[in-house]
C-alpha cells in the first residue's frame, strides 16, 4: 500500500509538470487559436536559464537560491513567449498554417542554437540537498522533488484561476477566447492580452522545464528535453479539451498517474516500461472516441 | 429632403462623415461608395431592405471592416485605425446580435465596458434594474431581452458622445421593446446616436434625422418625420409605414 502511495505521489508530481505546460498550450489555443510548436523549447530555454544562474550562484544549493533559479526559469520562458508573440505570431493572426510552420521553424532553430551553444551533453544544475534527497513518509521514501513540483502546480493552478476570475486582464483573457473582436469594440486592445497570454504560457513552461529536469532527469538539462515532454503535453491538452485551463488540468492528473502506474507495475511485472507511454496514447484513442472535444473543451 | 443628397444638418459639425467609403465581403461589393453626414446630438436612423449594408456601414464606421474613402468620426480621420482606439475616442456599439460575452457573468460583462473613469452602474442599473438582480448570473443564461439589456447597459456605463446601435430591437418582446427605447431615447440627450433598426414605431419615437441605403449607396437623406409618408416608405424601405 505504501509503495502505491509513493507511486501515486510521483505520478501527480508528474502530472503537476505536465499541467504547467499544457496550461500554456491551452491558454494560447483558447484566447488566440495558434497551436504554439515552439513550446517546448520555452522549457528547455527556462531550464537552461536555470542552470546558467544556478551555476553562477553562490547561494544555489539554498532553498532560497533555488527559487532564485525558479524565477529565472519562468522569466526566461516569459521573454521567449512574449518575443515569439510580438515578433513572429502577431503578423500571422488567421494565418493557421503560417503559425504552425513558424513555431516549428522557431523550435527548430532554437534546438540548434542550443546544441550549437552548449552541446549536446547534458548539464547538470545545481539544487538544494532537500530537492535531490528523499523525505520518509509512512515507511516509503518519497523524492524531494516531487514535493517541489505537486507545490508548484498547484500554486500555478491557483495562481492562473485567481487571474482569470478575479483580474480585469484574466477576463478580458476570457471574453478575448470568445469574442475577440467585440473585446475590441469594447476598447481594449487584445493584442496585448495576446502578448501577456504568451508571457504567461511561457512562464509556466520555463518553471516546468526546470522543474522536469530536476525532478525527473536527476537535475540534468539537455537541449531536447522540452520537445520530448511537449508531446505529452499536447496530448494532455487535447484530453482536457483544447480551450479548457480545468480539462488541461484534469487531463494532467489522469495522464500523469496512468502512465506512472502503467509505467510501475509493466516494468516490475514483466519489464515492459515502455507500455507506459503507448498507455498514453490508448487513454487519449478513447477520449477522443467517447468525447471528441474533449473532457471540458467546447471545440474540436 | 435631398434625395440622394449627403447633408442631413449640414451647419453643425458631424459626429460622422463617410465620404466614398467602399467595402467587400468575401468578394461582395457591400458598400458600394457610401456617403452620409452624421449631424451631433439626437438620434439618426439607417434605414434600408436587408443586406444593404446598414451593419457593414456601422462595423466600418468602427474599423471592424476594413473599407476605403473617408471615415471621420467625432472630428478625426480615423481610417486605418484599429477598433479599440476609435472607440476610445467615445465611441459605444451595440451590435446586431448583442454580442454579450456569454461565459461570463453579468457584472464581468459591465466590468469589461469600464473605461478608466468612473463607470456609473447606478445609471445602469436605474435603467435595468434586472442586470442588478442578475450581476452574477452568467450571461448567457439571460433571456433575449435581458441580453440586449446587457449590450446596450454596456455603452451607457460610461457618457459617450457617440453611439452606434445595430438593430436594437430584433428579436425582443414588445415590453423589452419599449425599455431599450426608453434607455435610448435618455442616452439621446447626451449622445449622438447612428441607429440601424427595422421597426418603423421605434424609428419614428427616437430618431430626429434618418438615412437610406439601398445597394451600398445612400439613397437618402431628410427628417424621420418624412416616415409618415406611407408612399416614400413603401417606395424607399418596401415595408408599410404603420407596419
Amino acid at each position: 500500500m505504501s509503495t502505491f502511495i509513493a507511486i501515486t505521489i510521483s505520478g501527480l508530481a508528474l502530472s503537476a509538470v505536465y499541467f504547467l505546460v499544457a496550461s500554456g498550450l491551452s491558454l494560447i489555443y483558447g484566447l488566440m487559436d495558434v497551436l504554439n510548436f515552439a513550446h517546448g523549447v520555452f522549457l528547455t530555454l527556462g531550464g537552461y536559464a536555470g542552470w546558467e544562474l544556478a551555476a553562477r550562484l553562490p547561494a544555489a544549493a539554498s532553498p532560497f537560491g533555488f527559487l532564485l533559479t525558479a524565477a529565472a526559469a519562468a522569466a526566461c520562458g516569459a521573454l521567449a513567449g512574449a518575443l515569439t508573440e510580438v515578433l513572429l505570431i502577431r503578423p500571422l493572426y488567421g494565418r493557421p498554417l503560417g503559425q504552425i510552420l513558424v513555431t516549428i521553424g522557431l523550435d527548430l532553430a532554437l534546438v540548434g542554437l542550443l546544441l550549437g551553444g552548449f552541446g549536446s551533453d547534458s548539464r547538470s544544475i545545481t539544487v538544494p540537498a532537500w530537492l535531490s534527497g528523499v523525505t520518509t513518509i509512512g515507511g516509503e521514501r518519497i523524492p524531494g522533488g516531487d514535493f517541489a513540483a505537486l507545490g508548484a502546480g498547484l500554486g500555478v493552478l491557483a495562481a492562473l484561476t485567481w487571474f482569470l476570475r478575479r483580474t480585469r486582464y484574466g477576463i478580458i483573457i476570457r471574453a478575448g477566447a470568445e469574442n475577440r473582436e467585440m473585446v475590441s469594440a469594447l476598447g481594449i486592445n487584445v493584442g496585448r492580452a495576446f502578448t501577456l497570454v504568451f508571457a504567461i504560457g511561457g512562464a509556466a513552461a520555463g518553471l516546468a522545464g526546470l522543474l522536469n529536469a530536476v525532478v525527473f532527469s536527476g537535475a540534468l538539462i539537455d537541449p531536447v528535453q522540452g520537445d520530448q515532454l511537449l508531446i505529452f503535453a499536447f496530448i494532455v491538452v487535447v484530453i482536457g479539451g483544447l480551450d479548457s485551463l480545468s480539462g488541461s488540468a484534469i487531463a494532467a492528473v489522469l495522464v500523469g498517474l496512468v502512465q506512472t502506474y502503467v509505467g510501475f507495475y509493466a516494468d516490475s511485472g514483466a519489464g515492459l516500461a515502455q507500455l507506459a507511454n503507448v498507455s498514453v496514447v490508448l487513454l487519449l484513442a478513447m477520449v477522443l472516441l467517447i468525447r471528441p472535444r474533449g473532457l471540458l473543451g467546447r471545440t474540436t | 429632403m435631398t434625395a440622394g443628397g449627403l447633408d442631413v444638418e449640414p451647419a453643425v459639425e458631424p459626429a460622422i462623415e463617410l465620404a466614398m467609403v467602399r467595402a467587400d465581403i468575401a468578394g461582395s461589393h457591400i458598400l458600394q461608395g457610401v456617403s452620409l453626414r452624421v449631424p451631433a446630438g439626437g438620434v439618426t436612423a439607417l434605414l434600408g431592405r436587408n443586406g444593404v449594408g446598414k451593419t457593414t456601414t456601422l462595423r466600418a464606421v468602427l474599423g471592424l471592416q476594413p473599407a476605403t474613402g473617408t471615415i471621420r468620426v467625432l472630428g478625426r480621420d480615423v481610417r486605418g485605425w484599429p477598433a479599440h482606439k476609435i472607440v476610445r475616442l467615445g465611441v459605444g456599439y451595440v451590435p446586431e446580435d448583442r454580442d454579450i460575452f456569454t461565459r461570463l457573468t453579468v457584472r464581468e460583462n459591465l466590468r469589461l465596458a469600464e473605461a478608466g473613469t468612473e463607470p456609473r452602474y447606478e445609471r445602469v442599473y436605474e435603467l435595468f434594474p434586472e442586470l442588478r438582480q442578475r450581476s452574477r448570473q452568467l450571461a448567457g443564461t439571460l433571456s433575449g431581452g435581458q441580453q440586449q439589456m446587457l449590450a446596450i447597459g454596456r455603452v451607457l456605463l460610461h457618457e459617450r458622445p457617440l453611439l452606434l446601435v445595430d438593430e436594437p430591437s430584433k428579436g425582443l418582446s414588445p415590453r423589452y421593446v419599449g425599455e431599450m427605447a426608453d434607455a435610448l431615447e435618455r442616452a439621446s440627450t447626451a449622445s449622438t446616436i447612428l441607429m440601424v433598426e427595422q421597426n418603423v414605431h421605434v424609428v419614428r419615437r427616437l430618431a430626429r434625422h434618418m438615412a437610406v441605403l439601398d445597394h451600398g449607396q445612400v439613397v437618402h437623406t431628410g427628417d424621420a418625420a418624412e416616415l409618415d409618408d406611407e408612399d416614400l416608405v413603401r417606395r424607399l424601405l418596401g415595408v408599410a409605414g404603420a407596419a
